[in-house]
């Protein structure tokens, strides 16, 4: 499981409304079962864990046991990773961009 | 609809898969030469028996900027190296959120099958709205976020790559 793989996760399982949906409803509360989760999307209770199961595998979604039920947990983590790992590229990219033009200008000067 | 299986749960998960030993997990969160260089500026000194105390202290830029000297103090309740330690985590900087009390915070590293570790930060925030909104992150008082996402982020980041990002 490399970087690369753990980042195509994450944007395949953000690239779905519903899947977005359900984040955004545990954004609001968190740590909701299933059946809660289900209650809210137009779909089957299969249809509602196929998309639990791909924010799972991605890191997004956290399950934990508390008593008889499963509650499900919005994991910030992965979304963080991705937003360091970025910055840092584009902050690093435009220093050297700059580093490079005054290294032309000085050049020609 | 359900509203009769809802029950307020104030528990916050967070969860990060490093390419590192459990062990070097367990000294990154618990000794303070490790702990200072990652996530927010400061060190965190731990007793690492049950009873045992909680400190961590603000580096001297905070201070400057208006933090008091211990800014988290807690309590051990369970060290079990390297794979859980159980505390507790009270903020202190001011005295609104301090007076929420002592919450309790769970660390648990545990290898998978990939040969990754994981670990999970499981904070339990019962009656303690402005503790929960800090270590979530909540973009509405802290700008681009941050809490426990920010600190795991970068704690992955430093063992991995030898290089924090914020810390």
């Amino acid at each position: 499981m490399d970087d690369v793989t753990d980042d195509d996760r994450v944007f395949k399982a953000l690239a779905d409304p519903t899947r977005r949906f359900l984040l955004d409803r545990l954004f609001e509360r968190d740590g909701r079962t299933l059946t809660e989760l289900e209650s809210d999307l137009e779909m089957t209770r299969f249809g509602a864990m196929k998309h639990l199961r791909v924010l799972e595998d991605a890191g997004l979604v956290v399950t934990r046991r508390s008593g008889r039920e499963k509650l499900h947990f919005l994991n910030a983590v992965p979304i963080r990773l991705i937003h360091d790992r970025w910055i840092d590229k584009y902050t690093e990219r435009r220093v050297s961009a700059l580093a490079d033009l005054k290294t032309e200008l000085e050049e020609t000067a | 609809m359900t509203t009769e299986t809802e029950t307020k749960v104030t528990t916050q998960v967070f969860r990060v898969y490093i390419k590192a030993t459990p062990e070097a997990i367990w000294d990154a969160i618990t000794k303070p030469d490790w702990n200072e260089r990652y996530g927010y500026p400061g060190r965190g000194d731990y007793d690492l028996r049950p009873g045992g105390s909680y400190r961590a202290t603000a580096s001297p830029e905070m201070q400057e900027m208006g933090m008091p000297q211990v800014v988290v103090e807690g309590e051990v309740v369970e060290a079990d190296p390297p794979r859980r330690l159980v505390q507790t985590w009270r903020f202190l900087w001011d005295e609104q959120i301090a007076a929420e009390g002592p919450t309790r915070v769970t660390w648990d590293i545990a290898e998978d099958d990939l040969g990754l570790t994981r670990l999970t930060v499981t904070h339990e925030l019962e009656d303690a709205p402005m503790t929960a909104a800090q270590v979530a992150g909540d973009p509405r008082i802290m700008e681009g976020g941050g809490g426990w996402a920010l600190i795991l982020s970068d704690l992955k980041t430093l063992l991995e790559t030898g290089k924090s990002f914020h810390g």
